[in-house]
This record gives C-alpha cells, sequence and structure tokens, in this order.
C-alpha cells in the first residue's frame, strides 16, 4: 500500500518542514495581530502581519549571539540543535499521501523515540547558560514530560493496535473506510492534547514562560534563539502532521489526491491548535498532572481496551 | 559495505562516549555522554536487523538519562564540574578487572567456535520476539508485572512521612488534602 519516496525527498523533507513551520507562525502571528489591533484594513497589512515572524527570523540571523558566565557552551549548543534534529527525524516517518521517506516496520515506536529527543533538548539547553531562569525552564518541560508522556505513548499505541501494526502505512491503509478518530476519539483527544505539549507551546507554554523571563529561551539570542524557536515551531508541525496518518485517515479522501488530502487535513489539525492557543490560558502544570494521572490514563487504558476488543472480535 | 562503515562509526563512537563518561567532571555532560554511548548502542542493534528493540533502546534511554540528569545533578557534589573533583574509584583495580574482562571477551569472540546459520531470518522479528517473550509466558509476565508494581507502591507508601490523616484530618474527612505543595490527588 504504503511506499518509500525517491531518495531525494530525504533532502527536501527537512526544507518542507521548515516552509510548514514557517507557514503556521505567519497564520499564528496574523491572527494574534488580528486579536490585539483588530482586524487587516487591507491585503497588504495583512501579509504584512503574516510575515513578522520571517523578519523576526531575519533580525535573529544578524543579532549578537549572547554569552554567559561560567556557561556549558557545548551542551547548548547540542540542546539547541537537536531540537529541529529530533523534529525532522521525527518527520522521516510522516506520509505525504502515501509515501513517506522511510516506511520503517517499528514508525511508530521511531516517531515517539525522535520526539522524546526534546526532553533532552530543552533541559540541556537550559542547562548550559549557568542561569536560574533557563534552568528552571529546562527543569519544567521535564516536569511536563511526566504528565503528557504517558497517555500520549497510549493514545499511539491504541491507534497501532487498532491498525494490529506499527508500521504507518499499514495503519493508514487500515482507515480507508473509517477514520480511527471516529471510534478512538478519546485517543485521538489525548494525542492532540500531548502534541501541544510536545511541542511546549501555546497552554503548555511553561518551559518558555514569561514569569521565567523566556525559561529555556532566556539567555538564547541570534541564531541560537532561531535555531530553538525554529526547532519548536517545526516540532509542532511534525506532531500535528502525525495526527493525520494516525487518526484521520492519512491520504484517504473523495476526489483530491492523496498528497493534497494530508496537506489539507494537517492544515485543519494546526488551526484548531492555533484557536486552542487562544482560547486557553496556560495550565497550572500541577493540576495538569493529576488529571493526566487521574483522569487520562484511566480514559486511554479504557480506550485500548475497547479497542482491542473489536480487534479481537474482527 | 555501508553497513560495515556505519557499524565501525557507531562502535566507535559508543566506545568514546563510554570513555567520556569517566574523563567529564561535570554531572551533566557525564550523563549525556552515557546517553550518547547509548544511543549508539541502540543504533548497533537496529544494524543487526533488530529495529523494534533497537528504537526502543532509543526511546527508553532518552527518557531515562533525562530525567536520571536531573537527580545525578541534585545528589552530586559536583554537578557542573566547577569544583576540580575526580569521579574515579580505586583506578588501579578497576583499570585490571576491565582489562581482564575485555581481554577474555575478546579471546571468546575470536577463538570461540561460531557455528554457520541455519534457516533464515524471520521476516517479523518484532513478532517472533514478542512470542518467543510472552507467547507462553503471559501468566508469569503479568503476574511478575503485577508483583513488580505493587513493590513500588508498597515501598513509596513505607517511605513516605505523611501519611493520609496528615493529608485528610485525623477524621479523614477533609475535601481537599492539606498539602505543602498542591496537585496531590483529591477524593
Amino acid at each position: 500500500m504504503s511506499e518509500t519516496a525517491p531518495l531525494w525527498a530525504a533532502a527536501v523533507l527537512p526544507f518542507a518542514l521548515l516552509a510548514l513551520a514557517a507557514v503556521t507562525a505567519g497564520c499564528g502571528a496574523a491572527v494574534s495581530a488580528a486579536a490585539e489591533r483588530g482586524p487587516a484594513g487591507s491585503a497588504r497589512e495583512l501579509t504584512s502581519r503574516a510575515a513578522a515572524p520571517l523578519r523576526e527570523a531575519l533580525r535573529l540571523l544578524v543579532q549578537q549571539p549572547r554569552t554567559t558566565t561560567a556557561a556549558d557552551g557545548a551542551l547548548r549548543r547540542a540542546g539547541v540543535a537537536l531540537l529541529p534534529t529530533a523534529a525532522v527525524l521525527a518527520g522521516a516517518v510522516l506520509p505525504l499521501g502515501f509515501r513517506s521517506v522511510t516506511d520503517p516496520g517499528v514508525g511508530i515506536v521511531w516517531f515517539n523515540a525522535m520526539e522524546v529527543l526534546a526532553w533532552a533538548a530543552v533541559w540541556l539547553t537550559g542547562w548550559g547558560p549557568n542561569s536560574a531562569l533557563s534552568l528552571t525552564g529546562g527543569y519544567r518541560f521535564l516536569a511536563q514530560g511526566l504528565a503528557y508522556e504517558l497517555p500520549h505513548m497510549l493514545a499511539i499505541t491504541t491507534a497501532a493496535l487498532g491498525a494490529e501494526s506499527l508500521r504507518v502505512g499499514e495503519v493508514v491503509a487500515r482507515q480507508e473506510g473509517l477514520w480511527f478518530a471516529l471510534w478512538m476519539p478519546a485517543a485521538f483527544a489525548v494525542y492532540l492534547l500531548s502534541a501541544v505539549a510536545m511541542a511546549f507551546w501555546g497552554p503548555f507554554g511553561h518551559p518558555l514562560g514569561r514569569d521565567a523571563a523566556g525559561g529555556a529561551a532566556a539567555e538564547l539570542g541570534g541564531p541560537a534563539r532561531l535555531v530553538l524557536l525554529g526547532g519548536r515551531w517545526t516540532l509542532l508541525v511534525v506532531a500535528a502532521g502525525f495526527a493525520v496518518p494516525l487518526f484521520l485517515g492519512g491520504g484517504h479522501g473523495p476526489l483530491l489526491p492523496g498528497w493534497l488530502w494530508t496537506l489539507l487535513k494537517t492544515a485543519a489539525v494546526l488551526a484548531v491548535l492555533l484557536a486552542v492557543r487562544r482560547a486557553l490560558p496556560a495550565v497550572r502544570m500541577e493540576r495538569y498532572t493529576e488529571f493526566a494521572w487521574t483522569v487520562l490514563v484511566p480514559l486511554t487504558l479504557l480506550q485500548a481496551l475497547a479497542v482491542a476488543v473489536v480487534v479481537l472480535n474482527r | 559495505m555501508l553497513e560495515h562503515a556505519l557499524f565501525w562509526v557507531l562502535a566507535v563512537l559508543a566506545a568514546a562516549a563510554g570513555v567520556m563518561v569517566f574523563r567529564f567532571d561535570s554531572m551533566a555532560r557525564a550523563t549525556y555522554a552515557l546517553l550518547t554511548s547509548l544511543l549508539c548502542a541502540g543504533g548497533v542493534v537496529m544494524l543487526l536487523g533488530l529495529d523494534y528493540l533497537g528504537v526502543v533502546i532509543l526511546l527508553m534511554m532518552t527518557v531515562e538519562m533525562a530525567l536520571m540528569a536531573v537527580f545525578m545533578v541534585m545528589y552530586m557534589m559536583n554537578p557542573a564540574g566547577l569544583m576540580p573533583m575526580s569521579m574515579l574509584h580505586n583506578t588501579k583495580g578497576a583499570a585490571v578487572l576491565c582489562g581482564a574482562v575485555f581481554a577474555a571477551l575478546a579471546a571468546g569472540i575470536l577463538l570461540a567456535p561460531w557455528p554457520a546459520r541455519r534457516g533464515r531470518p524471520p521476516a517479523d522479528p518484532t513478532h517472533d520476539l514478542g512470542m518467543s517473550l510472552m507467547g507462553p509466558h503471559m501468566l508469569t509476565m503479568m503476574t511478575l508485572g503485577m508483583a513488580l508494581f505493587a513493590t513500588i507502591v508498597g515501598t513509596v507508601v513505607l517511605a513516605t512521612r505523611r501519611g493520609r490523616y496528615d493529608r485528610f484530618g485525623d477524621d479523614l474527612k477533609a475535601r481537599r488534602p492539606d498539602d505543602p505543595v498542591p496537585g496531590g490527588g483529591r477524593r
């Protein structure tokens, strides 16, 4: 069913993900500006507002990097570079239509393994500069990870269980008639929540929180800051994009070609996540931890049980 | 050819990062050097064709090392390497021991009469691994899992200083627990 894309796709993938991340950030900026300053008067103003992240990226490229006393530069650089690397490596198993850069038999576990590299990346970025605020941000992401990771793992395991395979292509193929989102709604909802948490963004933005002067990114300036923030947007796009093959039927759909359906569905998921960021305040982590362990984990376990019973009776 | 090159790169990186664990004097660096070494080991396992085991090694070790770094930094006397400190103990004894073990293992590799491969590798090693781990031993594994989990819960209950009477009052009737840090379970 699913096939591997030609070799050049591997070279194109990072740029495609970056472009998607830039478009998402642009849409987010346009929505934020409309909320703060009213609707855009002209198409030109709208374009200018949407290009704000690009202008910021150019500004950061030429900005003087920041140095701190007794910093562990090697670890900081490793952490900053690891974040976009992890996002792109996780994106390698994302199918565009029915083709991905690689479709290993354990693609779902690969995705999960790559996204937890972000745990190491954010902590290292926080630790490196030898600054209390950035260290606080790094520690916050680990606390957040402990709250979201277990329900997240159970949710993606449920999708794999429904397809009886860890291969992403197989999961897509099994959703030809019925999307998994429709008969595993709890797993889908938990996946969307953890996709936001994974990219430490919106209601789960504590690791870069304003109350800690920018948290893990507090001491980053210039290109390093650009790489970290760009990596975070890329991670968000990849996490949102993975909801499509897992729960939304991948490239399946009438009339349009598979790759276009994938893009449309990814855009829809990203639109929901942008709306969530506008609608919800930051979640207090100790409350979310309690919610995750007492509500989400039992809920996803029940969901997995229901799916397992259906699969056994198939 | 590519597999051989990849093996040597991963093997040398794993060994070098493993050595650096003992050379670094910062807990954070040592932890992440160990993670690098373990990730390379996971890559070697994937090269052997055991994709699932290899990827699970990447997943588990990353989470484990990320959390371990926190505890190491919390409890070690020299977390960031700001004060000179050696993390080596019994250097001479350890060197002799390691040398002997290495020589024995290397001799084993070179001298053992390796059998020729019989049969073909399975189409889905993950499935075969699951069957051989779990197939006839499902009950054993389930019982073991429950026993381990009960041990963890029991240990935490015994070790914690604050009991339910501290949290919910002498008559256990308080609706919200009286915790120093909010976020504990309610009833």
